[in-house]
């Protein structure tokens, strides 16, 4: 028998990731997208939902490639909405509750700023989809950075109450951050075959930019004494149950229902 | 937030190079830079322009009714404004 071309080993890794990269991109989407109609005011509502929206999209492309990589008929509603949370393979920051408007654009910030050196190093990739959907994605979170960027600005060098509520939220969110910048050693193989990004090395430039962002959002950096990790290998918080129960309601109870 | 403590800026999209700005409507922001951020979200969604104008409401100044009497009225009977109103030589195809 012929030893496996580098190729199929690399099958279902590849496949993997890109489910990974679009539970975040979903979970994240569908959070926002709870700001629908809740938002502070409507020009904002507007544009969060606009921002949801270019998540949402995002999953929908990492997932359709996946079921494609898969072959086995799987499409990319039933990689979204037959999967339970032990299968879901996102950060956990993605499936925090929005929290205030402080926390939800921290968490915005933290993202963002993560998703431009991410997709920045993607559109490198070797394979040729990723890349593509990574240069799809560089100009929307472009935006979503120079939005998130302003109000974080606007909330922690504005008033007493907005200052102390952006800082609560990124000290509650800071130890959320760490694992976005661990590697896996499934992750690292994609990585030596040009596929993926190593995130860990992402890290010295995220930092700096958010310490940049902090300083003139006249926010202190969180000390970083605590970490809370497992997304990637499907350990979640008590959160993303609620969130897929809400998400995959229609399809779990009339399965197959389209529209 | 309270809406009403955000000042209202008007909205100019211009929808193709070469052509004019059109207002198309309004919106409240906290700023010129969130207005424009706001303005792409609002009536940018579906590729509708290429460039956009924004300026605070309060910046401009506009024509009351009460002046229809003395701005507009007193041209009505100065058809001679109009270029329609002089003949024009046969030598002169198209004006």
């Amino acid at each position: 028998m012929n030893p496996p071309s580098t190729t199929a080993l690399l099958d279902t890794p590849l496949l993997n990731y890109c489910i990974a990269l679009g539970d975040d991109s979903l979970t994240l989407g569908h959070r926002l997208s709870e700001w629908c109609r809740n938002g502070p005011f409507l020009e904002e509502d507007l544009a969060l939902t606009n921002v949801s929206l270019d998540f949402i999209g995002r999953a929908r492309l990492f997932y359709s490639y996946a079921a494609k990589l898969e072959g086995k008929g799987r499409d990319e509603d039933d990689i979204a909405y037959l999967r339970d949370c032990r299968e879901y393979r996102n950060f956990l920051i993605n499936e925090l509750p929005n929290g205030d408007f402080a926390v939800t654009m921290a968490r915005q910030l933290i993202v963002d700023v993560y998703d431009m050196g991410f997709f920045s190093a993607l559109t490198q990739s070797q394979d040729p989809t990723l890349a593509a959907i990574a240069a799809k994605a560089i100009k929307e979170s472009r935006y979503h950075l120079r939005r998130s960027e302003e109000w974080i600005k606007r909330l922690g060098d504005g008033t007493e109450e907005s200052h102390e509520r952006a800082q609560n939220a990124f000290d509650q969110l800071w130890g959320y951050v760490p694992e976005m910048f661990e590697m896996s050693d499934v992750e690292l193989q994609l990585v030596e075959a040009g596929m993926a990004v190593d995130r860990s090395a992402l890290k010295a430039n995220w930092e700096s930019t958010m310490q940049l962002i902090l300083k003139q959002a006249t926010l202190d950096v969180p000390n970083e004494n605590w970490a809370i990790g497992g997304g990637r290998d499907g350990i979640h918080t008590e959160h993303l149950g609620y969130l897929l129960a809400e998400m995959q309601f229609l399809q779990r109870t009339y399965p197959g229902q389209q529209w | 937030m309270n809406q009403q403590a955000l000042p209202l800026f008007e909205i100019f999209i211009r929808s193709k190079r070469g052509l004019d700005h059109r207002h198309v409507g309004s919106l409240h922001a906290e700023d010129c830079e969130q207005a424009l951020e706001y303005a792409r979200d609002v009536y940018l969604r579906r590729s509708e322009g290429v460039s956009i104008w924004v300026v605070c409401s309060s910046d401009i100044t506009a024509s009351q009714e009460s002046d229809v009497a003395s701005f507009y009225d007193p041209m009505d009977d100065k058809p001679y404004r109009h270029a329609t109103h002089y003949k024009l030589p046969k030598e002169v195809d198209n004006m």
